[in-house]
């Protein structure tokens, strides 16, 4: 791997301008993938759900870091990639606001995607972030999900399931 | 010393965001610490850090429970992550 951004910062991001930066420094990329998390209104499912208000992020500063960084390493090993950038916002974020984004530059697309979407469900389940949601019924600390357990699980080497 | 830094729900529950302590004499595991804590805080505490859930790191790196821990470390608790 070649560059690694990473920031956990409250304020707002331009994918167009981390983009912009990404693609203009090296002639040897050929593919860009990224991925934005936003925040949704609606948590739970079609029968049981609520009407999320805003979000409040909290995380473990030092040990996000090192835990992304480890991630990334992680991706470097299985995939061909060049420069990796993630940006997570913290703080209290209303809906449709971002949250994520994380952008990887390889030669070629199917590195890109993989390492994006590996990045992506790792940070989930191992970066030290917390989420609480605000709804117009009080504020609750958001619960882990098991959907996401799996989608880590599925990148065990000899998976069948991707 | 040891310092202890709590997050998230268990940062609430407890009141307290970190702290720094004394590494108490005979304990030199994660659990001792937390059983320790559990037994000489009161039912907040024991409350608090009861749910099997907790989740650990020592100096910032994912640990077990029967992880060792000795002066000078940094050992936090935690409740599953909800990023992204």
């Amino acid at each position: 791997m070649r560059s690694l951004k990473i920031s956990i910062q409250q304020q707002d991001f331009s994918i167009e301008f981390e983009c912009k930066a990404l693609r203009s420094t090296h002639k040897d990329i050929g593919a860009l993938a990224t991925f934005t998390g936003q925040v949704r209104d609606i948590n739970g499912s079609d029968t049981e759900h609520e009407m999320v208000e805003s979000l409040y992020l909290e995380h473990y500063p030092g040990m996000t870091e090192k835990s992304l960084q480890d991630i990334v390493e992680a991706a470097d090993v299985r995939w061909s990639i060049l420069d990796v950038c993630i940006i997570h916002r913290i703080g209290e974020l209303r809906t449709a606001e971002q949250i994520v984004f994380v952008a990887v530059t390889s030669q070629h697309r199917r590195d890109a995607f993989a390492a994006c979407s590996f990045i992506m469900d790792f940070l989930k389940t191992s970066a030290p972030f917390w989420k609480k949601s605000k709804t117009q019924a009080g504020s609750h600390w958001v619960d882990a999900k098991d959907s996401d357990r799996q989608a880590v699980e599925s990148w065990a080497e000899g998976s069948q399931k991707r | 010393m040891i310092t202890v830094r709590y997050f998230a729900s268990i940062r609430e529950k407890l009141g307290c965001a970190d702290e720094t302590l004394e590494l108490p004499a005979g304990i030199d595991s994660v659990q001792g610490l937390l059983e320790h804590l559990k037994q000489q805080r009161g039912q907040a505490w024991e409350v608090g850090l009861k749910n099997s859930a907790v989740l650990v790191a020592v100096n910032q790196s994912v640990a077990k429970m029967s992880a060792a821990i000795k002066d000078g470390d940094e050992i936090a608790f935690f409740p599953p992550v909800t990023g992204g």
